[in-house]
């Protein structure tokens, strides 16, 4: 079935590639000290999550998720790092201080880890009887006017009442002096 | 367990998603600034994401649910991001800092 040499090794190569950039970008969002830093780390990590969607049979999630977070969540983040000054206080708290918590957001985030991987990998998961649809952009478009179409509007009026507030908060301020 | 099969096993993403939150809860309790606390919470969201479409792939009768939804939870995402940004904005104007030991009162 493989027709090209070592299909399978360079997809698993891949595949491994993607979940090291997901992963790795991950960890230097939540880890550096440069909130820019941060940011760059939140777009490593959404591009391997594109990929990682590649691998699951979506492109077109894929496509969006590059699209929608590298391409405008974390541009705006990156505005509001520009308009505000956001990098970490350097040794404002005291070391032992550091350490306690830091050992207490290290404890609850490996218990979440564990407790949610062992659930992922030990759950009584069931294969689906049959398929209804394909998952195809053409079944997500159905399905988007259809059975879906009243939260599909109800997304557009959130987002519509997002903008205006977020236009009416930031302008609050200016006006005033 | 057959390594060359491995991007085709659901645990393999679960894990990848379990990981996600983890880092994400980490980095929401240790920053301590809005913005990080922020990208803190984008990870979050992709951790869910991410669940939802390996669930979607191995076990909904039905694959174009789980799209859907990480499609809603993208757009709620988007609208989250612009609201917290404008907020971050204003408290920087009236405080000059958005670190969040310097903003302890609730009467600005």
């Amino acid at each position: 079935m493989s027709t090209f040499p070592f299909q399978d090794a360079i997809l698993v190569a891949i595949f491994a590639l993607v979940v090291g950039v997901t992963i790795g970008g991950a960890l230097i969002a939540a880890l550096s000290t440069r909130i820019i830093r941060g940011v760059s780390g939140l777009m490593l990590c959404c591009m391997g999550l594109g990929g990682l969607y590649y691998f699951l049979n979506s492109p077109f999630l894929a496509l969006m998720e590059i699209l929608i977070y590298v391409g405008a969540v974390c541009v705006t983040i990156v505005f509001g790092v520009m308009l505000s000054e956001p990098d970490e206080p350097a040794h404002e708290e005291s070391r032992r201080h550091a350490v306690l918590w830091g050992g207490a957001a290290l404890l609850v985030s490996l218990v979440i880890l564990g407790g949610v991987a062992h659930l992922g990998l030990r759950g009584p998961w069931q294969e689906p009887a049959a398929r209804v649809s394909d998952g195809s952009v053409q079944a997500i478009g159905l399905a988007l006017l259809t059975t879906y179409s009243l939260p599909f509007e109800l997304i557009s009026i959130v987002l519509l009442v997002a903008i205006l507030g977020a236009l009416v908060i930031a302008r609050s301020g200016r006006t005033k002096e | 367990m057959n390594l060359l099969q491995i991007h085709q096993r659901p645990g393999v993403y679960l894990v990848v998603a379990a990981v996600l939150l983890a880092i994400g809860v980490y980095g929401l309790i240790r920053r301590r600034t809005l913005i990080g606390m922020l990208i803190a919470g984008e990870l979050i969201f992709s951790a869910a994401s991410l669940n939802f479409m390996a669930v979607n792939r191995f076990f909904a009768p039905d694959p174009a649910v789980g799209q859907i939804v990480v499609l809603f939870i993208m757009g709620l995402a988007a609208a989250e991001v612009a609201i917290a940004l404008s907020v971050i904005i204003a408290v920087y104007r009236n405080y000059r800092s958005i670190h969040s030991n310097d903003l302890s009162e609730l009467k600005g």
